[in-house]
């Protein structure tokens, strides 16, 4: 298969379901700092396995791909706990259908970027407002707010990953959650 | 602008992510050339968690154009001409900070050489050997090129010694001495301490006060006070941070903000300075180019809530 179809299913199908695995790795998995190393594994098993056939029923393979490795991690680390093998029955995820979450983040999606932007710290929101928004080039970010380029690189970055985290619904990032 | 700089390796998502992050600021804020295309290219290739990861940011990344809708009715786009002007010197002065170097003779045998705060110098020897001079920091050549004999009399220097069994390369610091058995190590000399870490080949060390030595095996470092050797293993992605210098950057890695001003006050004349032991003892990660400090502290400040404070030519954190 072609890789510029291998990325649009990827795109289409995979992300869209992130709240939902976050959801489901963080309900499973009792170390919360792992979680993101977690979602990055399933998403290169589910890219590799996909080079080869794109599966039909990608929610189910997402999941079913979730499941093995919480599995596999936990006969790796020799954790002997009953309930740290997920029970994926309960989740229903053998249906395709966009789910209730998908319909969710679509329509506030723009709400929760602009809660993201105002989240960020003030300095970085103010380099992705010049940078996004604006529309100004990198050079004219650090003349404008009258730091480095490396500064202003690192800020942008920093605020695309906060953004984006956002938009796929749960940040996996070292923060500590309620 | 300077490439997005990050260490070789990488393990966890989020180091990952980071990367992937300055990948995609850097394609769309900074000039794109084909060079950089094949330098993405060549990433994107190094592992499937790479590729995922890129194509992650990079979809969430185009839905955030809904932001534009924010934009706010006027800006002013225009810079001042003095704060371009205030950029442009401050690039020439690092620019002359890196080249500009005294070589002198202090005696009919010794070569010196010395850099200044900030500055960088390589030294190739006639043998083919070759040594990386940091930042304020003094090293003398025995004249004699019999003898292989060098003095590192002040800072850090990184050495990589052809190695020659009838002539041991041996670098005398303080009451120290490291004698090369075919090496490549960095030495570090402070006031009250030398440090001496192994990064390939075999090396021993020894005080001029004490019958004892110690042999170093790759990722060793010794630590050698008045009177005690201390020897403790480091990892290969340690080392690597350790010598970042000679790229021009800074590693830090769940660093107190207090040592990492230390070591920034190292490279530059404008001293980083914290308000109280509360901000020292806050800790940090992350790589920065050595000879600027602005951002080391425009990046901390954002992060940590600091105050930043200009006293003078030097820069005060505080809480």
């Amino acid at each position: 298969m072609t890789s510029s179809a291998l990325v649009d299913w990827f795109v289409r199908e995979v992300l869209p379901l992130e709240a939902a695995l976050m959801h489901f790795l963080q309900q499973n998995w009792r170390n919360p700092h792992e979680i993101a190393d977690l979602r990055q594994d399933v998403y290169v098993q589910v890219y590799d396995a996909a080079r080869k056939q794109i599966p039909t029923h990608t929610k189910a393979f997402v999941f079913q791909t979730a499941r093995n490795l919480l599995i596999d991690r936990v006969r790796r680390d020799h954790i002997v706990a009953i309930e740290a093998v997920p029970d994926l029955t309960a989740l229903g995820t053998t249906d395709d259908a966009p789910g209730p979450e998908q319909a969710a983040i679509a329509r506030g999606e723009f709400r929760r970027l602009q809660a993201a932007l105002d989240k960020l710290p003030p300095r970085c929101r103010e380099a992705v407002v010049l940078g996004r928004i604006e529309g100004l080039p990198g050079r004219a970010i650090a003349a404008h707010m009258g730091i480095s380029e490396q500064a202003v690189s690192v800020h942008l970055a920093n605020g695309i990953r906060a953004l984006v985290n956002e938009i796929y619904g749960r940040d996996g990032d070292r923060e500590e959650k309620p | 602008m300077s490439a997005p700089v990050e260490t070789p390796i990488e393990s966890s998502a989020m180091a990952i992510e980071r990367q992937a992050a300055l990948w995609i600021q850097r394609r769309q804020f900074w000039d794109w050339s084909p060079a950089d295309q094949a330098e993405l290219d060549a990433w994107l290739g190094q592992s499937t968690a790479h590729e995922v990861a890129f194509i992650r940011l990079m979809s969430g990344y185009s839905r955030t154009d809904r932001l534009v809708a924010l934009r706010a009715p006027r800006v002013d786009r225009r810079l001042s001409l003095a704060r371009l002007l205030r950029i442009a010197a401050g690039l020439a002065l690092v620019a002359a900070l890196g080249t500009w170097a005294i070589r002198y003779s202090t005696g009919p045998k010794d070569v010196t050489y010395s850099t200044p705060i900030g500055g960088r110098q390589t030294i190739m020897l006639a043998d083919g050997s070759r040594i990386d001079l940091n930042t304020d920091s003094v090293l003398r050549l025995r004249g004699d090129a019999a003898k292989r004999l060098a003095f590192l009399d002040k800072g850090e220097a990184y050495f990589q010694i052809k190695h020659d069994a009838q002539r041991p390369f041996v670098v005398a610091a303080g009451h120290h001495r490291i004698t090369d058995l075919g090496t490549k190590f960095l030495v570090r000399t402070a006031s009250d301490r030398l440090d001496v870490t192994l990064v390939e080949g075999r090396a021993r060390v020894d005080s001029s006060g004490s019958a004892r030595s110690v042999d170093l095996e790759p990722g060793d470092e010794v630590i050698a006070t008045s009177g005690n050797l201390t020897t403790i293993r480091k990892t290969i992605q340690q080392v690597s941070d350790q010598l970042g210098w000679r790229r021009g950057v800074i590693v830090f890695k769940h660093t107190t903000l207090a040592d990492a001003a230390a070591e920034f006050n190292r490279y530059n004349p404008n001293r980083i300075m914290l308000g109280s032991g509360a901000v020292a003892a806050l800790k940090i990660d992350g790589t920065f180019p050595s000879d600027d400090p602005d951002a080391f502290v425009e990046i901390t400040q954002d992060i940590l809530h600091l105050r930043v404070e200009k006293r003078g030519q030097n820069i005060v954190l505080t809480k």
